[in-house]
């Protein structure tokens, strides 16, 4: 008896100190570092000191400061909105594809992650620039039809930034939903048909309301990565399409400000961890998750 | 005669190459409980799909109050089903699940909850409105599913092994409930069980199925005193069965002999049975009287053997009895205990004479067709 009581502690310890540990030295105290940088005042080149002052948050109020903040959020709304647009008809046709298809189309949506991000968004430049493969396409379809062509500038914009971010993030959209769909009793669905309502009712009425925690945590997937993201627009961005993780390299690198920097950040992190709250308080005491055993 | 509200013309639908349901003919009437039984497997399920539509037949045709549904998709039928997983919507109220056949098809919101609260009360869940499905108990659940279904007034009420997941008790009290609901409100139910008790309780008429084909349709009376083949004999009940050749027909009776003894049985024969053929005689084990072997001259059909185990039942005990003759043959027989006579000892080991009347045994077929 003693000694199993002690062979389970053992196990105990050796799966709660790694995790933790991990937790420990990649995440709260980097974060507490940065943390208490945004509350210190630089003094020289190097020197900085803990203060326990809120210029820094103060400065990050500024109009330029919270304008590049403002779009990031905007910028990562709409990759959030057209992630969910495409990933939402896609999760469903994989779900509902046959069980030999299902594999090879999960597959092809997770490939892309053994690619490095740099060189999926250096792929992404070639096929886009202006000498680029879309703008060959075009130009080939133009000659075919004898319309005169002019190679479209495609990169360096906010469309373009949009459009790397939804590639990027496409993935972490249908994953989440596909589970959903996945979990899904499709008796519900015959047991609506049955009683009379249109495909259209079946999708707003039971699929939505049923799936809509799926829903919340892929665009949650999407929404804060995309909103934090620096090489997409560091890449394919103009010079107006910085968000505000390009303003925050820029005040760790050349600007050598780390406490305002570490201000900015934490704004960030602020604002993740919001959402999160939000999502927990939505939804942690409905009747989803407790049915979920249950269905 | 009525008019046959469900009627099916050689429907066969296959999976693979495996037929799950063979030329099934069927007609169902109007206001009338009709029960389908069978073992697991036999295409029970797939007969409901496809009358709901979930499910195409491969080939034949299927009307419900005379018209074709060959191009009707489900949410156009005007019938409803009960699923076994009752499949409640789990983000709804029990008001709002029952209320949602109505909603889509347009009836004005006020009526549609005047309509909900009247079946509730029906189903006798007032009070229970604006629960959700994972706060109800399995009862609870089974009767909002009932409710969701019968709100609708459909002509015909599917239900597929409705009371499976409920316990004994409950399951008897539910039987009930359908029938009340089923007289009540005039509505064709059509039940879909594995158990033939409840069947035999229930329904008007019964359909037996197995291997995706019909064996016989019957009222439970008919088809408990007179199955028509061997299959339909074993499954609703129990049977004893020997092989049997018939000597003699005289009138309604046929003797037959069964190797086991030099006796003749009697047997209330059918119409088309030829001498000299094989049969089975089948006795029911509640028709059999065990007396003491000495008696042996005072009854016809009669066989002796030695009690070889004994089933406990509560208010009758099941004898298994060894017939001497033929090791292999055991004859399972009912006994109620009031009836025993007491000048006879029941225990194992015991030799024993089995006997029965010629009107309580039956002959069929031995081939399975
Ligand atoms: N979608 C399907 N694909 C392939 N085979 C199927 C499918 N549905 C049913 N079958 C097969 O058809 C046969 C009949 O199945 P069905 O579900 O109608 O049986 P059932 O009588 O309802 O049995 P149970 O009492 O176990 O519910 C079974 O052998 C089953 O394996
Ligand atoms: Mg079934």
């Amino acid at each position: 008896m003693m000694k199993q009581v002690g062979s389970h502690r053992l196990i105990f310890w050796l799966t709660f100190i790694p995790p933790t540990l991990w937790l420990l030295i990649f995440l709260l105290i980097p974060l507490s570092i940065i943390g208490s940088f945004s509350f210190s005042e630089k003094r020289g080149l190097i020197d900085i000191e803990l203060s326990w002052i809120l210029n820094n948050y103060i400065r990050a109020a500024d109009l330029i400061y919270l304008s590049t903040l403002i779009k990031s959020i905007g910028v990562a709304g709409i990759t959030t909105v057209i992630c969910f647009l495409f990933g939402f008809p896609l999760a469903l046709g994989i779900a509902s594809a046959p069980p030999r298809w299902k594999s090879i189309l999960l597959i092809a949506i997770i490939l892309p992650f053994c690619v490095n991000l740099l060189i999926r968004t250096y792929a992404l430049i070639a096929v886009f620039r202006t000498r680029g493969f879309f703008n060959f396409g075009l130009e080939w379809f133009a000659d075919l039809i004898n319309v005169p062509f002019e190679p479209l500038s495609l990169l360096y914009n906010d469309t373009a930034v949009i459009l790397g971010l939804v590639y990027v993030h496409l993935p972490f959209m249908i994953l989440p939903l596909y589970a959903g769909f996945e979990g899904f009793n499709k008796t519900l669905l015959e047991a609506a048909l049955d009683l009379g309502a249109s495909k259209l009712e079946l999708l707003t009425s039971i699929i939505i309301p049923i799936i809509t925690p799926s829903i919340i945590s892929g665009c949650i997937l999407v929404f804060i990565p995309a909103l934090g993201s620096y090489l997409t627009p560091e890449l394919l961005g103009g010079p107006n399409s910085q968000m505000i993780a390009n303003v925050i390299e820029r005040q760790f690198m050349n600007a050598n400000d780390w406490p305002f920097g570490s201000a900015l950040s934490m704004v960030l992190v602020y604002l993740t961890f919001g959402i999160l709250a939000l999502r927990y308080l939505c939804f942690n005491n409905l009747y989803l998750d407790k049915n979920k055993r249950r269905l | 005669m009525k008019n046959p509200i469900i009627k099916i013309e050689g429907i066969t639908k296959k999976f693979g190459i495996k037929n799950a349901l063979e030329e099934i003919d069927l007609s169902i009437y109007e206001g009338e409980f009709f029960a389908i039984v069978g073992p697991s497997g036999c295409g029970k399920t797939t007969l409901l799909r496809v009358l709901a539509g979930f499910e195409v037949p491969d080939s034949g045709l299927l009307f419900i109050d005379g018209e074709n549904m060959r191009s009707i998709p489900p949410n156009r039928r005007p019938l409803n089903i009960v699923f076994q997983s009752y499949a409640l919507f789990p983000h709804m109220t029990v008001l709002d699940n029952i209320a949602f056949g109505l909603k889509v098809t347009g009836v004005p919101i006020k009526e549609c909850y005047q309509r909900v609260k009247m079946l509730l009360k029906l189903v006798k869940l007032s009070g229970l409105d604006h629960r959700f499905p994972h706060q109800l108990s399995g009862g609870q659940l089974q009767r909002v599913a009932l409710a969701r279904a019968l709100v609708k007034r459909p002509k015909v009420l599917l239900l597929d092994e409705p009371l499976s997941a409920l316990d004994a008790k409950l399951r008897n009290e539910m039987r009930q409930e359908l029938v009340r609901l089923q007289k009540s409100m005039g509505i064709t139910f059509i039940l879909v069980t594995h158990d033939q008790q409840e069947a035999l309780s229930t329904a008007d008429r019964i359909a037996v199925m197995n291997n995706g084909r019909i064996k016989q349709v019957a009222s439970p009376t008919n088809l408990y005193e007179s199955p028509s083949n061997k299959f339909v004999a074993g499954f609703i009940g129990s049977i004893n069965l020997i092989k049997c050749e018939v000597r003699q027909i005289e009138g309604e009776l046929c003797a037959v002999t069964t190797g086991l003894t030099k006796d003749l049985f009697s047997i209330k024969g059918k119409n088309e049975i030829s001498v000299g053929q094989s049969y089975l005689m089948g006795v029911r084990p509640e028709k059999i009287q065990l007396t003491k072997l000495t008696d042996i001259d005072q009854y016809d059909n009669k066989l002796a053997g030695i009690i070889n185990n004994i089933t406990y039942l509560g208010r009758s005990s099941m004898y298994h009895v060894k017939v001497s003759g033929d090791e292999n043959i055991v004859m399972n027989v009912s006994m109620s205990h009031s009836d025993r006579s007491e000048n006879i000892d029941l225990c194992i080991g015991e030799s024993v004479l089995m006997h029965w009347t010629a009107g309580s045994a039956l002959l069929l077929e031995d081939h399975d067709s």
